[in-house]
C-alpha cells in the first residue's frame, strides 16, 4: 500500500472521529492498525509472521484499511465470519446506478473503518428513521472487509446491454459451463453485483450488507446471500489449516496473502490480461456446495481419508506424516479429492480460496442444510476455477457427497485508490 | 399502526379526561358561569364570547332548533378538539375540553350533515402553540375528508357483500367481498387507529386471542372460499360486520390526524403490504391479496400527494424518489388487472418471481417513504 494512501485513510478517520461517535475510538487505535492495514495489502509481514497458529488477539478487533491498489477482502488474512450478497440491478438508470455506487463506496468506507452510516444511529429527526440500522453500534471494527464484484448481467442481459457497458465486458468473465452433477437453484445463483463481507463478529458482517441493502433499495434489490462461519481456508500461511463441515483441514496449499509473487501470477489481473479497469481486480467464482453430512458421517474413516487423499487428524498427504509435507499424488487414489485439485493435475490452474462453511439449519427431512460455500479468486476463470472443476465434476470420490447448487460469477474490480474514486468507478469513466 | 396508535392513546386518554369532566360540569350551574354559551338553531350558532382565555374551556349547548344537532370544536386544518353528537332540539349539554391558546373554530351541525355553521373563536394566553405551514394544516383538513368519505363509500359496498350472504348467494359474496374491503385498506392505518373495532372486523384466525370470537370479514371469506357455505351464524356475523362498519364510520372523523401521522401513515400501508399481501398471507382463502394491495397503495399516495407540496419544499430530491417509486409499484400493479379488479394471488397465477419483483417493488417505495414524516417535519 501506498504511504500516501495510509496517510489519507488517517487523516480521513482523525477528521470523522470528531463528527461521529465510532467504534474505532474504543480501541486507541494507532501505530498498530497502520502496521496491520501494510500486511493486509501484501507489504511488511512481520505481525503476522510473528504470530503462532491464529490472527494474534490484540489485532483481531482492528480494522482493515480500506482504499489501496487491490480490494481488500481478497489476500487479506481470512476473517471468521462471511455474509455474501448478491445483488439484482432493478433500475434501469446510469446515473441512479452510479450514484449508488458512490453512496455505497462512502458507506463501506465508514463502515469498515468502525464508523457508522450516513448520520448514524442518534443524531437524525426524531421523525426519521436512523440512517445507520445501530446493531453493530459499540462492537469493533473486527477486520471487516467489504468486496464489491460485478456480475455478467451489468454488461448485458436478456440480450440487452442495459447501461452502455457491453463492450466492456472482461473476457475472462465467462458464463461458467455447466458441469455434470450441478443442481443449480436460479434463486441461489447468478447476480448483478455482489459484496463480500468478512469479519471477525458475524453482527458486524450482517450489519454491513443489511446497511448496503437498505441504501440500494430501488437501484438494487438483494436476489440471494449466504452466511458463513468457520472460514475454510486460510490465507495466512501460519495459521492452523481450518476444518471443514466434512472434518477435513482444507486450504494447506491455499495461495499466502503475503506471497506477492503468488498473488501476481494467479490472483491479480496483471496490464497485458486487459481490460485497463480490471487491472489490479480479480475473478471471484462463488458457489454453495451442498454436503450430505448424515450418510458421510455413517462412512468409514479410511473411506474419507481415500477420498481426501489425506488423513483426518494431522491433515497429512497419503503415504506422509506431516500436513505441509509435499504431497505425492501418486500414492493417493486416482480420484481422491486432493489428487485431482491439485495444480499438477490441471495443468498449473491454482485458485486463491477463501471459503466458509454454512448452516442453514435442517433441510425438512431432518437433515444438515449444510456444506460449504465456497469463494475463489483468480486472474481468469477460464485458467483457475475452469479446469479444475471440469475435472472434479467428472471423477472426484468427493462427489457421492456433495452437490453444487449455487453459482455465480463476478469480475471484482481493483481497489478503490482514494477519497475521490469509487466501486466501478473506471469502468464507468 | 405504531406510530398512530399511540397518538390515539393519547386521544382516548383525553376523551377519558373530557368524560370525567362534563360529568361533574353537567351537575353544576351552567348560567352565569364562565362557561360559553352555545346556542343552535337549525339556521345558526350563535356564540356567547368569541375570546377567551385558553386551559380549561366550557361550551354550554343549548339546541334551539328542530334537528337534531352536533357541535365541533376544530382546531386549524379542521382537527378536532373536541365534539359532541346527537344534541336532540330542546336539550342542552355542556362539553369541556382542554384548549391551548391559538385559533379554533366552533361548528354546529343541524341535522348533523356538512362542515355545519361555524364561527371563528380565539384562546388567548397560555405558550402559543407551535406554529404550523398552513399548507401542512390543509393537507391534514383534505385527508380527513378522504377517510370520512372511505367510511361512507364503505358502508353501501359492505351492504351489498353482507346482503349477499344473507341470501345464501355464495356467487354474488365471493364477487363483492374484495370490493367491499377497500375503502377500509384505503385508510387502514386510521381504520386501525380504533383498537376496538380493528379486531372485530379484520382479524384473521390466526390473531384471534383465546376466547375471542372470530368475527368480520375473513371469517366469512373461510366460509365462502374454504366451507363453500354459508351458516346462519355467518350471516348473523354479516349483520355484525355492518354494524361495527357503521360504528367506524361515525367515529372516524374524530381520529387524531397530524402531517406526521399522515407520513407515517402512508409507510405503514406499505408495511401492511410487506408483511401481509405479498406473503398471500392476508387473504388465503380468497387470494384477493392484489386488490388490498392496490388499495393500500392508493391510500398511501393519497396521503404522499397531500403531503407533497411540504415535502418538496424541504427535501425535493425525496419526493422526486417517491413520484418514480409510486409510479413503478403502479406499473407493475397493472400488470395484474383483471377486469375491474385483479388477478388471483396464488402461486399459479404470481409465481415466486413475480412476487419477488412486487416485494422489490414496495421496498423500493417504503424505504423513502419512511423518511417522508421527516421531510414535513423539518
Amino acid at each position: 500500500m501506498p504511504e500516501e494512501t495510509t496517510a489519507e485513510t488517517t487523516a480521513e478517520t482523525t477528521a470523522k472521529s470528531g463528527a461521529a461517535p465510532s467504534r474505532r475510538s474504543l480501541l486507541g487505535w494507532g501505530g498498530a492498525g497502520l502496521a496491520l492495514g501494510a500486511v493486509a495489502a501484501g507489504g511488511t509481514a512481520a505481525a503476522l509472521r510473528t504470530g503462532g497458529d491464529a490472527q494474534p488477539a490484540a489485532l483481531s478487533g482492528d480494522a482493515v484499511p480500506f482504499h489501496g491498489t487491490h480490494q481488500a477482502g481478497i489476500a487479506t488474512a481470512v476473517q471468521d465470519r462471511l455474509h455474501f450478497a448478491a445483488f439484482d440491478v432493478t433500475t434501469g438508470d446510469r446515473a441512479a446506478l452510479i450514484a449508488l455506487l458512490k453512496e455505497w463506496t462512502a458507506a463501506a468506507a465508514l463502515m469498515t473503518a468502525g464508523h457508522e452510516v450516513g448520520e448514524g444511529t442518534a443524531g437524525t429527526q426524531p421523525e426519521a428513521p436512523p440512517d445507520d440500522t445501530g446493531e453493530a453500534l459499540g462492537l469493533k471494527p473486527s477486520r471487516l472487509t467489504l468486496t464489491f464484484g460485478i456480475g455478467p448481467g451489468l454488461f448485458e442481459k436478456d440480450g440487452k446491454d442495459r447501461f452502455g457497458l457491453k463492450s466492456r465486458r472482461p473476457k475472462a468473465l465467462i458464463d461458467l459451463p455447466v458441469f455434470p452433477g450441478d443442481n443449480l437453484d436460479a434463486a441461489r445463483s447468478g447476480g448483478d453485483l455482489c459484496v463480500q463481507a468478512c469479519a471477525d463478529d458475524p453482527q458486524v458482517a450482517v450489519h454491513a450488507i443489511r446497511n448496503l441493502a437498505r441504501i440500494g433499495m430501488g437501484k438494487v434489490a438483494i436476489r440471494w446471500s449466504q452466511l458463513g462461519f468457520g472460514k475454510t481456508s486460510s490465507t495466512t500461511p501460519d495459521a492452523q489449516t481450518p476444518r471443514n463441515m466434512l472434518g477435513f483441514k482444507d486450504g494447506t496449499r491455499n495461495i499466502s496473502g503475503t506471497d506477492t509473487e503468488a498473488l501476481a501470477r494467479h490472483v491479480w489481473v496483471g496490464e497485458k490480461d486487459g481490460p485497463e479497469w480490471m487491472v489490479d481486480g480479480s475473478y471471484l467464482v462463488a458457489r454453495r456446495i451442498r454436503m450430505h453430512i448424515e450418510t458421510w458421517d455413517r462412512t468409514s474413516l479410511k473411506e474419507q481419508e481415500d477420498i481426501f487423499g489425506r488423513d483426518k487428524v494431522e491433515g497429512a498427504p497419503q503415504g506422509k506424516q506431516r500436513e505441509r509435507d509435499e504431497p505425492n499424488l501418486k500414492a493417493m487414489l486416482p480420484d481422491a479429492h486432493v489428487r485431482l485439485a491439485h495444480p499438477d493435475s490441471n495443468g498449473g490452474a491454482t485458485i486463491l480460496r477463501r471459503g466458509y462453511s454454512f448452516t442453514d439449519g435442517t433441510d425438512g427431512l431432518g437433515r444438515l442444510d449444510a456444506g460449504l460455500f465456497f469463494l475463489a479468486y483468480q486472474r481468469d476463470v477460464r485458467d483457475g476455477f475452469v479446469p479444475v472443476q471440469t475435472r472434479l465434476s467428472r471423477s472426484d470420490a468427493l462427489n457421492e457427497y456433495i452437490q453444487h447448487v449455487g453459482s455465480a460469477v463476478f469480475a471484482v474490480p481493483p481497489g478503490v485508490r482514494d477519497k475521490g474514486d469509487w466501486w466501478g468507478k473506471a469502468l464507468f469513466s | 399502526m405504531r406510530v398512530l396508535r399511540s397518538s390515539v392513546v393519547a386521544a382516548v386518554s383525553a376523551v377519558a379526561a373530557l368524560t370525567a369532566v362534563s360529568g361533574c360540569a353537567e351537575k353544576s350551574d351552567t348560567e352565569g358561569s364562565d362557561a360559553i354559551k352555545v346556542t343552535a338553531s337549525d339556521d345558526a350558532c350563535e356564540v356567547s364570547k368569541t375570546s377567551f382565555p385558553a386551559g380549561h374551556v366550557k361550551l354550554a349547548v343549548k339546541n334551539k332548533g328542530d334537528k337534531v344537532t352536533e357541535v365541533y370544536v376544530y382546531a386549524p386544518g379542521d382537527r378536532i378538539v373536541t365534539e359532541r353528537e346527537n344534541i336532540g332540539p330542546g336539550t342542552k349539554v355542556e362539553i369541556a375540553a382542554e384548549i391551548k391558546a391559538g385559533s379554533y373554530e366552533i361548528a354546529c351541525k343541524p341535522g348533523m350533515k356538512g362542515d355545519g355553521i361555524r364561527q371563528k373563536v380565539t384562546a388567548t394566553g397560555g405558550g402559543a402553540p407551535k406554529k404550523r405551514d398552513p399548507e401542512l394544516d390543509k393537507a391534514v383538513a383534505e385527508y380527513r375528508k378522504y377517510v370520512l368519505a372511505q367510511a361512507e363509500e364503505t358502508i353501501p359496498a359492505a351492504q351489498k357483500f353482507v346482503d349477499a350472504v344473507k341470501k345464501d348467494d355464495l356467487d354474488e359474496a365471493k364477487k363483492l367481498y374484495a370490493p367491499s374491503r377497500v375503502g377500509w385498506e384505503r385508510t387502514e392505518p386510521v381504520a386501525e387507529s380504533f383498537g376496538d373495532i380493528d379486531p372485530k372486523v379484520d382479524v384473521r384466525e390466526d390473531g384471534l386471542e383465546k376466547g375471542q370470537k372470530w368475527t368480520g370479514w375473513h371469517k366469512l371469506e373461510k366460509s365462502l372460499w374454504d366451507a363453500k357455505k354459508i351458516t346462519e351464524d355467518d350471516k348473523k356475523l354479516a349483520d355484525q360486520l355492518m354494524a361495527d362498519l357503521k360504528d367506524w364510520q361515525k367515529r372516524v372523523g374524530t381520529a387524531d390526524i397530524t402531517p406526521t401521522s399522515m407520513a407515517n401513515g402512508a409507510k405503514e400501508l406499505l408495511d401492511e403490504v410487506a408483511t401481509g399481501k405479498v406473503t398471500g398471507e392476508e387473504e388465503r382463502y380468497s387470494h384477493t391479496d392484489l386488490v388490498d394491495f392496490h388499495a393500500n397503495v392508493e391510500g398511501a399516495e393519497k396521503s404522499y400527494e397531500l403531503l407533497k407540496p411540504v415535502a418538496a419544499k424541504n427535501d425535493a430530491a425525496l419526493t422526486k424518489e417517491l413520484d418514480k417509486q409510486f409510479a413503478a409499484l403502479k406499473k407493475l400493479l397493472d400488470e395484474y388487472r383483471e377486469g375491474d379488479g385483479f388477478k388471483s394471488y396464488d402461486t399459479d397465477t404470481v409465481g415466486k418471481d413475480d412476487r419477488k419483483k412486487l416485494s422489490d417493488a414496495v421496498n423500493a417505495l417504503a424505504e423513502p417513504l419512511s423518511k417522508l414524516a421527516a421531510a414535513v417535519a423539518k
